[in-house]
Parts: structure tokens; sequence; C-alpha cells
């Protein structure tokens, strides 16, 4: 093997990891299918709150808040949260209803990894609406047990 | 009696939005990690957190091993009459927690 084809095969091997990496994993998309079915799922109407950068992922502050007049009539169900790389997809659903006048959730998470996290709110009209955002994590959670 | 705190207004005007934020003392061991000896550490989480105003549900959340130790969870009420909000934490290993406080409404 000459030293041009060689490079050649060496770049095709570094480039291929970081292509893999950037899809979704199927694991959070089968849990988001769990959740809405058949459904269409939009982006917007949905805030998801989440530090862009964090040192420490045993601890990261979320708050997902949803636009919504909480009324008998129109208000949000459910409000679901994925990540991409923890070992389980599942974060938390939380119910609400009218009685909660605003439909904001707050709560701190573990995070395993860098990576994007979906927020997907249900409406009482079966609607879904969600957000996204990128987490990237500098000392992941959960690795060994803290000495 | 288990560590619980738990923040919320004690008056509220009628039809006042109010949040009410709970943390709990809680390892949430995630059932994924080894422990000192190589093995892994049984999972041990609270799954679920309901909170009741009056005896009826207005919140619930079903909470996985993705979220933190010593759960914290804030949410938002309508304060509709005065009276009691019952908070309960539930998971593995039996855990059974519920605190109440009570809010007055004007």
């Amino acid at each position: 093997m000459d030293r041009r084809r060689f490079l050649a095969g060496t770049a095709t091997i570094v480039v291929l990891p970081f292509a893999s990496a950037r899809a979704t994993p199927g694991s959070m998309a089968a849990a988001i299918s769990q959740v809405v079915g058949d459904a269409a799922v939009r982006r917007g109407r949905v805030t998801l709150d989440v530090p862009p950068l964090v040192e420490n992922g045993n601890t990261v502050p979320l708050v997902v808040s949803v636009e919504s007049p909480m009324t008998a009539v129109d208000h949000v169900k459910a409000i679901h949260v994925f990540n991409e790389k923890n070992p389980q997809p599942n974060i938390f659903s939380a119910r609400l209803g009218p009685r909660n006048g605003r439909a904001v959730v707050g709560t701190r998470i573990k995070l395993g990894d860098s990576q994007t996290i979906m927020a997907i709110a249900e409406t009482s009209s079966g609607e879904f609406w969600s957000a996204s955002a990128d987490v990237i994590v500098t000392l992941a959670a959960c690795l060994e047990e803290a000495s | 009696m288990a560590n619980v705190l738990i923040n919320a207004p004690k008056t509220a005007r009628r039809g006042e939005i109010i949040e009410i934020k709970a943390l709990i003392l809680h390892p949430m061991e995630t059932g994924f990690r080894p422990g000192t000896n190589g093995s892994i550490i049984a999972r041990n989480i609270i799954e679920r957190f309901t909170a009741t105003w009056n005896g009826d549900e207005i919140f619930r959340i079903d909470l996985s091993p993705a979220i933190a130790a010593n759960p914290f969870v804030s949410f938002f009420a309508v304060a509709t009459d005065s009276g009691t909000v019952s908070l309960r934490w539930s998971g593995d290993e039996g855990f059974q927690v519920e605190e109440s406080i009570a809010i007055t409404v004007e």
C-alpha cells in the first residue's frame, strides 16, 4: 500500500464515528413514539430551559414551560422529557391540568454525556408540541460510586 | 420523618397562580452504577410525586433514574380555596412519604 492510499483509508476511519454520533439514537425515538403514537409532533410553544454547558452532569437544572391558556377547554395535559444518551431515554412525564394555571415544570436531572434533550407537550386537543436543547457535559453523571 | 423541604406561599388571593417547590432527601440510585466492590448497586428511586389540593389531584409527575439525587420538583397551581396541599412521594423499596402544608386563600 502506498502512502497516499494509506492516508485516504485512515481519513475515512476517523470521519465515520463523528457521522454516526450525531444521529438520534433509536431508543429516544422509540420512547417518543410510545408516548406520541402516530400523531405529528410540531416544533414550538414549548420552551426548554437548560444550561448549554454544564460542569457536573449529576445535577442539571431543567425547566419546561409551555404557552397555553390552561383553561378547561384548552390546556396542556402532559409534559414529557427525553434524552439521547443516558442509559434510559425517559427523564420524566408530568400530568397537568387547568388547576395548574401555568404549564411550567422544573426539576434537576442527571446527564451521562453531552447530548440533545427533547421536551414534548401534549395539549387537551391532542396536539403535540416540542422543543429540544443541546447540552455539553464536562463531568458525566453516575460513572462510579462517590468515595 | 423524611427530610422534606416545601416552599409555597402561606396565603394567596383567590385565583392567584402560585408556585410550589418541593425537595426531598433521597439517593435516586440509578441501578446502573457499580459500587466499590464492582457489583451493580440496586436501583432505588422515587417513581412518582403527586400533589393534591383538598384531596383533588392537581399535579403528578413520573420520575426516572435520570432525575438528580434529592429530587426537586416545582410546579404551579391556581389558589382555589383555603385548605391543605398534600405532597406524596412513592418509589422503590416501599418508599412512601406524605407531607402537607396549609394555604389560606382570601
